[in-house]
């Protein structure tokens, strides 16, 4: 294949197939799936439905609900609250949940073959 | 309101010119001094495309923020909101929003799988000849496109905060600005860019912050006083309700939808901002990098919330109108009336830096990606060894440069802000769809990756050259002409479901299958971050 973009590093042998079909690798695919597909489906159809209210739902948007702030500023700054929200989310579900079993996987690799290498260098990922 | 405004005119901000030439002055030599320190370990190709991936996560946050908030969303989003009320907050809500898409889809597995491009990541699991030249195309179309519009702009910035509203006399400030981009882009890599981004954001963030405050100050806190004082000036209470500007027609309504896709897809398939997530050492710096930049970003589009209504309520649209720079003019203005010359002249500054820091970004994206692309891996067939690529990256560096300023000096006028739409949408078109097959689609083929990509640019720049902002209307590029026969603006509507259409025909319809070895590869690396290039150490 001639692929230039790839690093030519210690892991040139590893049987990339065969890590894809552990159950471990399997779990983290699938924990990282299940978070960040639903969410972007979410987050998209909410700012969607919020434009779409702002360009055909006028009337609604400019009732004014407290002095001059009215509903379609407070659904705005919700935009805001909700991607600062998400965000959070994402990133206490990324440490809980994907980078230990990552990181496992990456030691794992990387460990191994350093080993057959003859070159033992401990915590592999600098 | 508006009687109680002071000398707040068109010659008070000529006589700030020399203070803000000095202020600008001082950061330039500031960034300079830091981007030649910084640039004593520049000698590998990871030190000069990536900055020895030795950035925190946190200062890469910064830069994105950087790279991102241009004289467009800073003067343009204030200057909005000053005239357009609500409809100018509705357009900076996409540009915030659209970096969930790149914290949740691409920044950590990106940076995972690819080195120094966004064609790294795309031809890593496909047929590298094809892909690479389809991607390196379009990032070079959407860096083109984009720097075309901030250069342009430049022009009109300068007659509004130095008064020079001679050619000769703007045709010299851009060269000289230009000059100085191609110093820092030359000497100091993406290091010395991402240092200039950084004081720039902070500056920028900082001189926002304060204003803001000063604002919410004069209303004593209360948002909705400022509100009604805004809509008290403007003689309009609809200034605080969505559709003065794209509620006009059912035509203009779906131009915004069209516009809002363009901006929530493109944002994570602009390749300078793709670029910098190479500039970390792990997905995980890549992934706080872009939780700093959503926080500086949103903050920033809150603090233009307040800006461009206290600026609606303490300047007025009329004297923003009718100031040289029109609507971006009203954050500039608002500066000289809450803090006199100084003020002003601290922001004139900053958007002088903004321009710098923005055309940096985009001049090292493309450089890297003609010479690490297009020479190295397709002319030279990867035969080439780092240092000749890199000499190949400076060279182009100047060649964009050159090009940079004399767009900006020939493009000066021109009604060219559609440039900015097109660039995002070019983006979520071309890129965007490759980006995510090839990331979570494990059939995804090189056909596929290859009519997505072109079947994208080519709809986006058709779908653009046949509307109403090039031909047919007053507001057009050519007002002579009429061959606008597609009725948006922005083509993102149509260009970008039909790029995600034709990648899932391409593959469908391919008769090779791409190795599964690779796929199983860049799946495992892009979600564990195994052999993933670490940081350089010197």
């Amino acid at each position: 294949m001639g692929n230039e973009a790839q690093p030519q590093d210690a892991t040139a042998s590893v049987d990339f197939q065969e890590v894809q079909q552990t159950e471990r690798f399997k779990t983290l695919r699938k924990r990282h799936r299940s978070f960040v597909f639903p969410m972007a489906v979410v987050f998209l159809l909410w700012y969607f439905a919020y434009v779409l209210l702002a360009d055909y739902a006028v009337g609604f948007m400019s009732i004014k609900v407290w002095g001059n702030i009215n509903v379609g500023l407070i659904l705005g700054l919700l935009q805001f609250v909700t991607t600062f929200g998400i965000t959070a989310w994402y990133v206490s579900y990324s440490n809980k949940k994907l980078d230990p079993i990552a990181a496992e996987i990456r030691n794992e690799i990387e460990g191994r073959e350093f080993d057959k290498d003859g070159n033992v260098i401990s915590g592999a990922a600098k | 309101m508006n009687t109680m405004v002071p000398a707040v005119n068109v010659e008070a901000l000529k006589d700030t010119t020399l203070l803000n030439m000095g202020i600008f002055a001082l950061f330039v030599a500031v960034t300079m001094v830091i981007v030649f320190r910084a640039s004593r370990n520049n000698k590998t190709a990871a030190d000069y495309y990536a900055a020895g991936r030795s950035f925190t996560g946190s200062q890469n946050g910064t830069a994105i923020a950087g790279d991102y908030l241009s004289a467009a969303s800073f003067l343009g989003i204030t200057g909005a909101i000053a005239i357009n009320g609500y409809d100018g907050f509705l357009y900076s809500i996409g540009f915030l929003v659209a970096w969930l898409v790149a914290l949740l889809l691409v920044a950590e597995l990106l940076r995972n799988t690819g080195k120094f491009t966004m064609a790294d990541v795309l031809s890593f699991r496909l047929r590298q000849r094809p892909v690479r030249i389809a991607a390196a195309l379009s990032t070079l179309a959407v860096c083109f496109f984009y720097l075309l519009a901030q250069m342009a702009g430049a022009g009109s910035l300068i007659s509004l905060l130095l008064g020079i509203s001679d050619w000769g006399g703007q045709a010299l400030v851009i060269i000289v600005v230009g000059a100085l981009m191609i110093m820092y882009v030359l000497i100091g890599g993406m290091k010395g860019t991402t240092w200039v981004q950084i004081i720039k954001a902070i500056l920028l963030i900082a001189g926002a912050a304060v204003m803001t405050a000063m604002v919410l100050a004069i209303y004593g806190f209360n948002l909705s006083n400022l509100l009604g004082s805004a809509a008290e000036a403007a003689n309009n209470p609809n200034i605080l309700n969505p559709g003065l500007q794209y509620g006009k027609t059912e035509t203009s309504k779906l131009d915004f939808m069209s516009l809002g896709l363009a901006l929530v897809l493109g944002t994570a398939a602009l390749p300078h901002v793709l670029m910098r997530f190479y500039t970390v050492p792990t997905a995980k710096e890549a992934r706080k990098s872009v939780v700093w930049a959503i926080w500086l970003i949103g903050l920033f589009y809150l603090f233009t919330l307040v800006l461009g209504y206290g600026a609606a309520a303490l300047v007025g649209a009329e004297t923003i109108k009718s100031a040289p720079g029109g609507v971006n003019s009203a954050a500039p203005l608002l500066a000289f009336h809450l803090g006199g010359p100084l003020l002003l002249g601290f922001i004139s500054a900053v958007a002088f830096a903004t321009i710098l820091a923005v055309v940096a970004g985009l001049t090292i994206t493309a450089a890297a990606s003609f010479a690490h692309d297009i020479y190295a891996n397709v002319i030279s067939k990867g035969k080439a060894d780092a240092t000749t690529e890199v000499k190949v990256a400076r060279r182009t560096v100047v060649v964009i440069g050159v090009l940079a300023i004399l767009g900006g000096i020939f493009a000066n006028g021109q009604n060219v802000a559609f440039l900015v739409a097109l660039a995002f949408a070019v983006a979520a078109s071309a890129n965007l769809p490759t980006i995510i097959y090839s990331l979570f689609w494990k059939k995804f083929t090189t056909q596929g990756a290859v009519w997505s990509m072109y079947g994208g640019l080519a709809a986006a720049i058709l779908l653009i050259t046949f509307s109403p902002v090039v031909s047919g209307a007053k507001t057009s590029m050519i007002p002579g002409a009429n061959f606008a026969l597609f009725p948006l603006s922005n083509p993102g509507i149509v260009s970008i479901p039909l790029a995600f259409f034709l990648g899932w025909l391409g593959t469908v319809l391919d008769k090779r299958r791409e190795d599964p070895a690779k796929q199983a590869e860049m799946e495992v690396r892009s979600l564990t971050g195994v052999g993933a290039e670490k940081a350089v150490d010197h």
